[in-house]
């Protein structure tokens, strides 16, 4: 890293100049004119001030990024360590890297009464209804990245229709309940079982590919299921989707008002809320159940299948392991868990219809999963919470509109964000923000070992 | 038949669109390995540039003869979607270099999701309409029932994706730099031993990969008159259909590929269900990767350990 010249000040401010001169030329139309419809065609309306906030931000970001870096390197230029030799070992900021136990298990705890906080807190279940909703809508991600993580972060295979399997799941639900009348309880784990059925028949064909063509074919995939749900109007209601479908019960006793409902049969006074308390502990536990599943596949023989897998497909095969065995196993289960979650969202929701099941919902469950860091649970549980939660929470913090004037809505650059985000990650810290590995088996003491320490095989 | 002709035209000009946008994606890929899934929103982008610039042209310099206006608007969306292209291989893909193997695909993901987003933030989620540009054509062949017609927006596409195809071809077989891109798609380490200097010819390949998408961008807004930020999507998927259709890395092949999915989507929608042309088009893709992963024209690809 000493090796060159540390550049001045003068240099850093031309080349943060630069930038700003590159954003300027990059937003000269698309952002400084924008297009309305008036009565005589398209109209433009000039947005320069804009421009000019743009390329300043960019400006003001490129020079404390150069200076930052400039400081870092000034300061191991000083500090000549061994580890120089290692450059593998500073690649990678260490902090945050791990998550204590304490912490696990205080975020397991804020999960668990959540419901009870928030009533505490709003005084009174109908008020605590937005959080608690909130909270419904956090987990169900957290369970997509959970499931998609097997895929993805354990074995390694880039999945972007991963959505199919949760709309599967969701019709498998919403058509079995309208026409048959079956109950969600029956239809959970068929959900699951068809999703896993549909990745088995899908992956089937795809698994041998290299990795950047799995990841296309599966995005063909996933559209190919999403058109087909809004043209196969007979069966799937097309684009207008499924609406009616039935509620959850609470192990077969309704949330009703009368003398069969929840509320009467244990002695409470009836609230509507009762079933968004139960829908809420419902995911809940689909989602530990999801987490645990995968903890202990991981610590057998398949699990190390996957893991092995990821790193290098070649070593795989010359040991033995039969990779399209391993790759399918991987494939259903984490297709499985998207049907179950597809299943509670119908559940939930009381409506589908094939909008919710788009690429972009594919690209930010593959967004949770990257930012958390492949392969880590609970970094992709803090990146669903950051994700999916942030946004939302920031739409209700009065000064922003303030600041960016009336009818500012974060929810808007939510997806921007995560596009940036996406970047930013895979330059700055490629196994995502929770990078540690735990090696599966040691001599002596289980020590983790830093995302920057392993390297990955091409395969 | 006069059916089959004008579907025949009506395939042929949707085709070149695709083979512009395909010949991005297949040089990208021979150079450094990637799948850029970007180039569907570059090519998007782009005709959001063309719009804009022309609404300039004509509102308030008040230009009013289409073709040097249309001249214009090329020109400078080439120019400003290659700096476009320029400015995303050096922030988003040129750092992954070495990077674990999905990396890159995973950054051109985010890139892509944040080009729509951005657009889509800076010029409003509806559709964007221009009023008919070129109108008019010649008409090749009447019957009583049916008339074969080929306009001169189609004869414009065709003609424009001819000549580009011609200079890009002169390009990359007779010229010093198309000669070190081919250099690096064969073997980039060597490129570099021999004074190649890799990163700007990667770099010169985006741009050069924007700029044609730009050329489609400018001729989609032309033919279809309309334009939304969520259009870079189908496609790009359709024209990296076209890319490995006709053997990715390859260039006729890219145009070959182009040419047939759009035959392909143009006789689908006329003979069988428009409802399921891009049912058909998804297919391809996979069909053609899991079966034929070297396509039409592309070399078997041989793993090295």
């Amino acid at each position: 890293m000493a090796h060159a010249r540390s550049p001045g000040l003068p240099d850093i401010l031309r080349d943060a100049g630069l930038y700003a001169l590159v954003a300027f030329a990059l937003c000269v139309p698309v952002v400084s004119y924008r297009t309305e419809a008036g009565p005589a065609g398209l109209e433009l309306l000039p947005r320069w001030p804009l421009v000019g906030l743009l390329c300043a931000g960019i400006f003001v970001l490129r020079l404390a990024q150069r200076l930052v870096l400039a400081r870092r390197d000034a300061r191991r230029a000083l500090s000549p360590a061994p580890s120089q030799a290692t450059e593998a070992v500073h690649a990678e900021p260490a902090a945050g890297q791990k998550v204590s136990g304490f912490a696990l298990w205080a975020f397991l705890g804020l999960a668990l009464t959540l419901p009870v906080i928030a009533t505490l807190a709003s005084g009174g279940l109908g008020p605590a209804r937005y959080w608690i909703d909130l909270g419904i809508l956090i987990l169900t991600y957290v369970m997509l990245g959970w499931g998609l993580n097997i895929v993805v972060g354990l074995a390694g295979l880039l999945d972007l229709g991963y959505v199919a399997f949760y709309a599967v799941g969701a019709y498998t639900y919403a058509l079995l309940s309208t026409t048959f009348g079956l109950s969600f309880w029956v239809c959970l784990p068929l959900a699951g079982l068809f999703a896993g059925l549909w990745g088995m028949v899908l992956g089937f064909p795809v698994l041998r590919l290299r990795g950047d063509y799995l990841a296309i074919v599966t995005l063909a995939f996933g559209e190919i299921i999403r058109l087909v749900l809004i043209n196969w109007t007979d069966v799937t209601g097309g684009a207008a989707g499924i609406s009616s479908i039935p509620r959850a019960s609470f192990f077969g006793i309704p949330f009703t008002a009368d003398e069969d409902g929840f509320a009467a049969r244990f002695g409470l006074s009836f609230d509507s809320m009762h079933r968004v308390v139960f829908l809420y502990y419902l995911i809940l536990a689909l989602a530990l159940l999801t987490n645990l599943v995968t903890l202990r596949l991981r610590r057998l023989p398949i699990g190390r299948a996957w893991e092995a897998l990821r790193e290098d497909e070649i070593a795989c095969r010359s040991l033995g392991i039969d990779t399209t065995a391993t790759k399918l196993t991987a494939f259903a289960l984490g297709a499985a868990f998207g049907g179950f979650a597809g299943s509670f969202f119908a559940v939930r929701q009381g409506f589908i219809s094939p909008e919710s099941f788009n690429f972009l919902e594919s690209a930010i469950i593959l967004a949770i999963v990257v930012l958390g860091g492949m392969g880590s649970q609970i970094g992709v549980a803090i990146a669903a919470v950051a994700m999916v939660g942030g946004p939302e929470l920031l739409r209700n913090l009065g000064f922003l509109s303030a600041v960016f004037g009336e009818g500012f809505d974060p929810n808007e650059y939510r997806l921007l964000l995560f596009g940036l985000a996406m970047v930013t990650m895979m330059v700055w810290r490629p196994r995502g923000l929770i990078s540690e590995r735990q090696p599966s088996v040691s001599l002596g003491r289980a020590r983790g070992i830093s995302g920057a320490h392993v390297s990955e095989g091409h395969g | 038949m006069e059916v089959f002709l004008q579907q025949l035209i009506n395939g042929l000009t949707l085709g070149s669109i695709y083979g512009l946008i395909a010949i991005g994606y297949t040089m990208v890929f021979g150079i450094i390995g990637m799948v850029n899934f970007a180039h569907g929103d570059v090519f998007m982008v782009s005709s959001f540039i063309a719009l804009i610039v022309f609404l300039i042209l004509t509102a308030w310099l008040g230009i009013s003869s289409i073709a040097l206006a249309l001249l214009i608007v090329l020109v400078v969306a080439m120019i400003l979607t290659g700096l476009w292209g320029w400015a995303i291989e050096r922030v988003a893909y040129r750092p992954l270099r070495g990077s674990f193997r999905l990396a890159p695909l995973i950054s051109a993901i985010g890139v892509s999701i944040f080009l729509s987003n951005f657009v889509q933030v800076a010029q409003g989620a509806r559709n964007k309409s221009t009023p008919p540009l070129l109108s008019g054509g010649i008409t090749l062949m009447e019957s009583e029932s049916y008339t074969v017609f080929l306009s001169y927006k189609q004869c414009l596409i065709m003609a424009v994706t001819a000549v580009l195809l011609t200079g890009f071809w002169y390009l990359v077989q007779r010229t010093p730099f198309g000669r070190a891109q081919r250099a690096c798609e064969q073997d980039r380490k060597m490129a570099a031993l021999l004074g190649i200097d890799v990163d700007r010819t990667i770099s010169l390949t985006f741009v050069l990969g924007a700029a044609l998408a730009a050329v489609a961008g400018v001729l989609y807004l032309l033919y279809y008159g309309t334009v939304s930020f969520s259009d870079g999507f189908v496609p790009g998927v359709k024209a990296f259909t076209a890319a490995v259709l006709g053997g990715i890395g390859s260039l006729p092949g890219a145009v070959l590929g182009g040419l047939i999915i759009g035959l392909i989507e143009v006789f689908w929608s006329a003979y069988f269900s428009i409802e399921y042309k891009d049912v058909a088009a998804f297919s391809i893709l996979a069909i053609v990767l899991i079966f034929m992963p070297s396509g039409i024209l592309g070399r078997a690809e041989v793993e090295k350990v």
